[in-house]
């Protein structure tokens, strides 16, 4: 294979690389005259660039290069496009909320590139020290991002904790790495699993032992119950647009990494790896959900609805169908995924828009928002609407498919958890709503959206009604994008 | 007088107006202009809906059949059609419609455009679930309805509006989603959600126990069936007048709707297995809001109980699975609708005047408001079920169907009507009669014109079912004998006499 076919399977990845320098390069020309409008600008021309790219790489033949580590197959471009569009909107709604928070612009704006770039890497990997040097790179950027508002303490210290858990869950990961390793003396996620085919005995043992040790790094990045600890905090210190990265790409790469690994390298622990997860969706889904009913403020009653979430998210994987049926599991987690990015994204976007007049997301200060502002208060509602999975929206097509597919796979008391917890959440989805249109506040004055952040957050409310009502073209997409790579290439 | 509609696609528009309506709203700032736009979007809506009859063959079969394929890979379609089962009650919705927001003309004090908005997009998702003959886009209409009307309880409604909004959505939520694991289960089981190919599937029992069981939950909170009603007399007192007639009109009968269309057909030997636990609750329910009504002090939560007892009556009628006491279910839901829809506009009407509901507060209201008074009298008579309105030839209906399945039912629900009609006539006689002694009461303004002509449809239409049953049943007859032999074609254990 020579340089030129490389650079073009590479394509979304160096775009990102370049963009990345870029930025940090027009800002030391502009040197913070614009409050980094700039950088913005330049970043948003380079995340397009890369999604158009990842969307026609979507098209060709799966395959793998660099020494068979990187995927380049439909699953991946799925989990491209899904980051390059979150981040894109992050951006967008960063230009306004970011202005005076901080000196940094330019490399605010790049780091959000390179987060961009290890998600891409990370749902890329088709080798486990690459899937770890790819989620380390992601955590590394997101401790830096989390932290990046250094006059608030709260910002500081959601970093501290996030680094604190991500090395932990680091060196967990790595060491079930290394179990694989020990035992079939490759890393390469197709050789692992040709190699433990035969497994049984101690070496199924030591196999689930990886997979549960594997878990540990991709349910941290998912927040996944009980590696979820650091995710409130992290959540409701970050700067919001930080924040809704976190809960949506973020989060999505650690689902993607956990869906190639288990299904190409552990094809013969699919009913282990399957129960694991089931038994943690039912945890993650109701520690999720009973903590969010006790907050107080609707940042942090968004982190935990999205640990909750993670757990319907992951319902997906634990009804894994390898033989396919007309719900596979795996379909419904991207469908889940892409519907839940826009919801969330949007749902945070809104709380960065109270915040930021208001200078908290107490309870309180969401009330009368049908009055001060019709506008963002009616956009909340659909994102809250989605989120609780009621139809029209792009949540129920979600919840709907994962559903179906658990109920495909005859675990019906899954289900019914599932769906006795969706009714808990109901309850405070609805409480945001209630807040909104049903109490008044002394203070009437209108709110003012700057216009980027209209645009993400009209954006998302059409996407997220456009999933749940048109749902058959998303439906095909991610049909197709189920599709990864399984045979080693060059 | 026969026009040829079969080329239009009937029920898409009846459907589907009232959301291009409440687009339109969306552009128009005056505040008469909105209600003019709303009233004109109901109207059409209704007369379009008249299409139906126009072009009714009396058959039991689906008609206006609508199918297109909207997920191919899911098999899932919009696929409506109306039988002589949904089509009274698709009419009694798009006639309520004009009737609320001709009610709701003055009283409606902030943001109006809003209110109509969601009155209409309302009507799409009722419409939608009495026409849907996909499972999803079933539960997607049924889902749906809950939002607009959270919305008119929670910020239209009385004193307790938060409180009953929530509960309203909570209840109605965690009846529907074990609906929709069922849904899927059966999915898995017949690879379909065409309501049409699952008839033609008979179902293993115990499939259909846990299936009849999950949608039986969330119809008998719909119902409400006792003792799943405890969100209602919250919801109906606490919700402004249009949303309690919407909600006691025919927000309800969708439970109904739900047990006739998709748990006697779908599962019925489970029905039959379950028949006479329903029917002791039903009993239950007609004995206890009998009961509660008579110590009610409100008279709106007078109402409210008493349709507790009402929709245990018609529950009866849906268990006796005959015909007479199937049609009689059907007719009931329709009668229900008319006249407790009629009775919650005139309490609201006395509402509007004296801000007061409670029964102490009134007397000798005959004297002051004849006109209001005569109105009610016909109103309270309809829903006691005096021979010649409605109410009897529904309660008579069913009556004759559950004496025929057991005839003890058929003894206690008559107790049922005997309490009935004591304590809607004691409010009358509160209401109505005696002096006129209280201050407040000797300024009362009689009916405006406008109160009057919400009225007089629903009171013409008393006397229409009152006295012509036959022009509804022979609509309603054939679709209630078709399910009946579907039951028991399908059914592993025979039941028909």
């Amino acid at each position: 294979m020579n340089a030129s076919e490389i650079i073009r399977w590479l394509s979304p990845e160096l775009i990102l690389l370049i963009t990345g320098f870029v930025v940090l390069g027009a800002d030391l020309v502009m040197r913070r005259r614009d409050e980094g409008r700039t950088a913005a600008v330049i970043a948003l021309i380079g995340l397009v660039l890369a999604l158009i790219m990842a969307l026609l790489l979507a098209m060709n033949n799966p395959a793998t290069i660099v020494a068979s580590t990187f995927a380049v197959d439909p699953y991946s471009s799925f989990f491209k496009v899904l980051a390059i569009i979150a981040v894109s909107l992050v951006v967008l709604s960063s230009m306004d909320f970011m202005k005076g928070k901080s000196r940094y612009l330019g490399e605010y704006y790049a780091l959000l590139v390179f987060v961009t770039l290890a998600v891409s890497i990370a749902v890329s990997a088709t080798n486990l020290l690459l899937v770890y040097l790819g989620i380390e790179f992601l955590s590394i950027t997101s401790y830096i991002l989390t932290g990046f508002l250094r006059n608030d303490r709260r910002s500081e210290e959601a970093a501290i904790k996030y680094f604190l858990y991500g090395a932990s869950a680091g060196a967990v990961m790595l060491y079930g790495i290394s179990l694989v390793y020990g035992a079939t003396g490759s890393t390469d996620l197709v050789a692992v699993g040709e190699l433990m085919k035969a497994a049984t005995g101690p070496e199924h043992l030591l196999g689930v032992a990886a997979i549960v040790l594997l878990l540990g790094g991709f349910g941290f990045k998912a927040s996944l119950v009980p590696f979820h600890q650091w995710a409130p905090d992290t959540y409701d210190g970050a700067p919001t647009p930080v924040t809704a990265f976190l809960a949506t790409a973020s989060k999505a790469a650690g689902f993607a990494v956990a869906g190639r690994v288990f299904i190409t390298a552990f094809p013969q622990f699919t009913p282990d790896w399957m129960a694991i997860l089931g038994s943690l969706a039912i945890l993650t889904m109701t520690v999720g959900n009973l903590t969010a009913l006790k907050q107080h403020s609707v940042k942090r009653m968004l982190a935990y609805s999205s640990i909750a979430q993670a757990g319907y998210i992951v319902l997906g994987l634990a009804a894994y169908n390898p033989t396919g049926g007309t719900f596979t599991g795996l379909n419904g987690m991207l469908i889940y995924l892409f519907a839940y990015l826009f919801t969330n994204i949007g749902a945070f976007f809104v709380v960065l828009a109270v915040e930021r007049y208001a200078g908290s997301s107490e309870f309180s200060t969401f009330k009368g928002l049908g009055k001060r502002a019709p506008g963002l208060a009616l956009l909340m509602t659909v994102f809250m609407l989605s989120l609780a999975g009621i139809p029209p929206t792009g949540g129920f097509l979600g919840k709907f498919y994962v559903f179906a597919a658990v109920v495909e796979k005859h675990f019906l008391v899954l289900a019914a958890i599932a769906a006795v917890n969706a009714i808990v959440a109901a309850f405070y989805y609805m409480n945001v709503i209630r807040l909104m249109f049903f109490q008044d506040s002394e203070d009437e004055t209108p709110l003012q959206v700057s216009s980027g952040l209209n645009l993400s957050l009209v954006v998302s409310a059409v996407m997220v009604l456009a999933i749940g009502i048109l749902a058959q073209p998303f439906i095909a997409w991610a049909v197709e994008s189920v599709q990864m790579v399984n045979t080693r290439g060059f | 007088m026969s026009m040829d509609l079969t080329a239009i696609p009937l029920l898409s528009l009846i459907l589907w107006l009232p959301v291009v309506g409440a687009l339109l709203l969306f552009f128009v700032r005056k505040e008469s202009t909105i209600k003019l736009i709303a009233l004109a979007t109901m109207l059409l809506d209704f007369v379009v809906s008249l299409g139906l009859l126009l072009n009714w063959s009396n058959t039991g079969d689906m008609q206006f059949v609508e199918k297109l394929l909207w997920i191919p890979p899911l098999n899932i379609s919009y696929h409506l059609g109306v039988d002589g089962i949904s089509l009274f009650l698709v009419l009694l919705t798009t006639l309520l419609g004009p009737i609320v927001v001709l009610y709701s003309w003055h009283n409606i004090k902030n943001n109006l455009r809003a209110f109509m908005v969601l009155l209409l997009v309302q009507q799409t998702g009722i419409v939608g679930v009495f026409t849907s003959l996909d499972l999803i886009l079933f539960f997607i209409f049924w889902e749906f309805t809950l939002i607009p009307m959270y919305f008119l309880i929670g910020r239209w409604g009385g004193q307790r509006r938060v409180y009953a909004a929530v509960k309203f959505f909570l209840y109605t939520m965690a009846g529907s989603a074990l609906m929709l694991v069922v849904i899927l289960l059966l999915y898995w089981q017949t690879g379909s959600f065409d309501w049409i190919e699952l008839q033609q599937t008979p179902l293993d029992p115990t499939v259909q126990t846990w299936a009849f069981l999950a949608f039986a939950l969330a119809f008998a909170i719909k119902v409400p069936l006792f003792p799943f009603h405890t969100w209602l007399p919250d919801a109906h007192v606490e919700a402004p007048t249009a949303g309690s007639v919407i909600l006691a009109g025919v927000l309800l009968k969708m439970g109904i709707y739900g047990f006739l269309r998709f748990c006697l057909p779908l599962f019925p030997d489970a029905t039959l297995r379950f028949a006479p636990w329903i029917a002791g609750l039903a009993l239950a329910g007609i004995l206890y809001g009998a009961l509660v009504a008579l110590v009610q002090k409100d008279v709106k939560s007078l109402v409210a109980y008493s349709s507790i007892a009402h929709l245990g009556f018609v529950m009866l009628g849906v268990v006796s699975l005959n015909q007479q006491g199937l049609a009689g279910a059907v007719l009931q839901s329709v009668n229900h609708g008319l006249s407790t829809g009629a009775l919650f506009l005139m309490v609201g009407m006395i509402y509007d005047r004296r801000h007061t509901r409670l029964l102490t507060e009134f007397g000798g209201l005959w004297k002051q408001i004849p006109i209001y008074s005569a109105l009610l009298l016909v109103v309270v008579m309809a829903s006691v079920g005096l021979p010649g309105l409605n109410g009897f030839v529904g309660e008579f209906t069913i009556l004759v169907g559950a004496f025929k399945a057991n005839r003890l039912w058929a003894v206690l629900g008559t107790v049922g009507v005997i309490f009935a009609a004591w304590y809607l006539l004691a409010a009358v006689r509160g209401m109505l009669q005696g002096p006129l002694d209280n201050p407040a009461n000797q300024k009362l303004q009689d009916l405006s014109a406008r109160e009057i002509w919400v009225l007089v449809p629903l009171i013409l239409l008393f006397f229409l079912i009152g006295l012509f049953p036959n022009l509804f049943l022979d609509k309603i007859n054939p679709a209630v004998e078709t399910l009946l032999h579907g039951m028991n074609a399908a059914a592993q254990i025979s039941f028909l006499p």
